[in-house]
């Protein structure tokens, strides 16, 4: 294990020292290896349980991947990447992919900028700021489900409280089957996902901007820039690791959804609404394909972690180099 | 500052109106289910918007009197102390070693940990519900409980170990030579100066088990263990012609949610931009 020798960032000086130079390698042996013992110690408890049951059952996933199994009794039916490969041509996850990218762009296109929007407005001086910023994030802290089963009564087809809203004030047209519909359930999880979760981000924005220093708005104006100047040109560059962050927790979001869609819709209809993760429920759990499901799991995470390190790598690397890359550039 | 105090108060209307508008949108919809737990059914299909006329409070009064409800909030509760007892614990430990002991495999071993940051329940949960049955762990809490606090560990540690870097040095020099042994340093010293970072991170653990769904929803098939969440969806399922019911059902089983947010808010809100800041 080199891992640590081409780690010395001065981030953290006191401890990225590596063992070769460091005064540590001077005291003796003895001492050395009691305190590897007691390091070990304390590792050992998360350890055993990451390792049992993370590791251990995403390992298992990889290996059961290769396999026709039922789920049941030793997988025996050996298919090689035969369940990769009826992955890449199976038409409800490709479109598994193409409704996770369209979530994601919706996210980035509607939510992202709406929540940087009420960030800043709620970063101003007005009157119930507080109750305002509490009341927005609020629905963070209600599990999917709920929001979920909520929102399918209030989007329920004619006598939801939605349809009679806009019958009321006639509009009925804009009405109509909502989750029922092929092509309004995916906008409609979209506008439930945004009510649940632009506090979140709205959150995340509010923490930047409260580091952005006054004096530097301060000095923008004085410089004779507007508001939007000062956004613009201050406030957004400022922001931009904040912003590149909530990006990022969108797309993992938007990769592992799951609990609102399947309380909702299960799916439907006709697998419009359907992710990678309910596809992988269906397979495993209802159709007992456990095989081809692992594959589909394989396939999560392999898009999740190619997308996090690619993210790391070209997108966050001005910000915080994480542990991710280090691990790369340390190979 | 430069503008005349009127003319500020006429500019800044449109904002107050924006705010009060996104306020309505999120709080019509918990308002509504609130209102209609206090209509009949029939009530409520015929008059949607109206207060209830009369005020119909058994379906409120029939779930609390019955025990499914409660024993959902006594399972959610002992299910969510559970991980988060185990997860802080187990996070806090293995955090102090990975940042204040130098050894062979350190990074690395951080490295493993972040990586489970990026695996959802989702990945996992097969392999993990055969698991589970070949320890005999079904409709079992510690089914539950042990996954739940496995996958809490990575941003649990995330966060502990970037506060544990923080305690100067000197602190535990002073202490080995009081003659403190690492873990009379890590007991007695560390944890007590940690205690608003085990806040946020127990915080986040109890939010995250609470609303925890897939899990549970494949661990208790026997009602006897059912969660909020999968005492939710079985009660709408159960009662779906009967709209007004679920509305109520609803409304009580966020309560102890919000409860808590209104509770611990500062932890969670510095939880969440701490765990987004640090990895």
């Amino acid at each position: 294990m080199t891992t640590t020798s081409t780690h010395t960032r001065d981030e953290h000086p006191p401890l990225a020292k590596e063992p070769g130079v460091s005064p540590h390698n001077r005291r003796p042996r003895r001492r050395r290896v009691r305190e590897w013992l007691t390091a070990v110690l304390f590792t050992v408890p998360a350890l055993a349980l990451f390792g049992l049951l993370v590791l251990l059952p995403i390992m298992y996933a990889l290996y059961v991947s290769f396999f026709n199994w039922g789920g049941f009794g030793a997988p025996s039916d050996f298919t090689g990447l035969g369940n990769f490969s009826r992955l890449l041509d199976d038409p409800v996850f490709l479109g598994d992919l193409w409704r996770g990218l369209l979530l994601v762009v919706l996210s980035l296109a509607l939510q992202l900028p709406f929540a940087l929007a009420m960030a800043v407005l709620l970063n101003q001086k007005l009157r119930g700021r507080a109750f305002y910023r509490m009341l927005f994030f609020a629905p963070y802290v209600l599990s999917e489900v709920i929001t979920g089963i909520l929102f399918g009564m209030i989007f329920a087809p004619d006598d939801g409280l939605a349809d009679e809203v806009l019958g009321s004030i006639g509009l009925d047209a804009l009405g109509g089957l909502w989750f029922a519909g092929q092509d309004t359930v995916l906008p409609t999880l979209f506008l439930v996902m945004m009510w649940k979760y632009f506090g979140f981000h709205m959150m995340l924005y509010l923490a930047g901007l409260q580091g952005i220093p006054a004096e530097l708005h301060e000095a923008a104006r004085i410089d004779g820039a507007g508001p939007w100047q000062r956004f613009r040109h201050v406030t957004l560059p400022l922001l931009g690791p904040t912003i590149r962050m909530s990006v990022f927790l969108s797309v993992i979001g938007a990769i592992q959804l799951f609990d609102l869609v399947w309380v909702v819709t299960q799916g439907g209809p006709d697998h419009h609404s359907e992710t990678m993760a309910v596809t992988l429920f269906q397979f495993g759990f209802k159709r007992f394909q456990v095989g081809y499901a692992s594959a589909i799991s394989i396939a999560m995470f392999l898009i999740s972690l190619v997308f996090a390190l690619a993210y790391q790598r070209f997108v966050l690397r001005r910000d915080t180099e994480g542990a991710l890359t280090n691990m790369r550039s340390a190979r | 500052m430069t503008a005349p105090a009127p003319r500020r108060r006429l500019r800044s209307v449109p904002l107050y109106v924006t705010v009060w508008v996104v306020g309505v949108v999120m709080v019509t919809p918990l308002l509504y289910a609130l209102v209609s737990g206090f209509k009949s059914t029939d009530q409520l299909s015929s008059n949607t918007f109206g207060l209830p006329s009369p005020w119909v409070t058994s379906n409120y009064t029939e779930i609390l009197r019955s025990g499914t409800f409660w024993r959902s909030i006594g399972s959610s509760t002992l299910i969510a102390v559970g991980t988060t007892v185990l997860t802080v614990g187990t996070a806090a430990l293995a955090s102090f070693a990975l940042a204040r002991f130098v050894f062979r495999g350190r990074e690395l071993l951080f490295t493993l940990f972040t990586i489970g940051l990026m695996f959802p329940f989702a990945v996992a949960i097969l392999p993990l519900f055969i698991l589970l049955r070949t320890f005999g762990l079904l409709d079992n809490p510690w089914g539950v409980i042990l996954p739940q606090a496995a996958f809490g560990l990575p941003l649990t540690i995330v966060i502990l170990r970037g506060f544990f870097r923080e305690i100067p040095g000197e602190l535990e020099e002073a202490a080995t030579l009081d003659g403190c042994s690492p873990f009379g340093f890590f007991w007695r010293i560390l944890l007590p100066m940690a205690r608003p970072a085990l806040g946020t991170v127990s915080v986040l653990a109890v939010v995250a088990s609470w609303n925890n769904f897939l899990l549970p929803l494949l661990v208790f098939s026997d009602q006897t263990w059912w969660t909020i969440p999968v005492g939710v969806q079985q009660y709408q399922g159960q009662y779906s012609a009967d709209v007004a019911r679920v509305f109520a059902y609803l409304i009580l089983a966020m309560v102890p949610a919000l409860a808590f947010y209104a509770v611990a808010e500062r932890q969670l809100i510095g939880g969440i931009t701490m765990g987004a800041t640090k990895d």
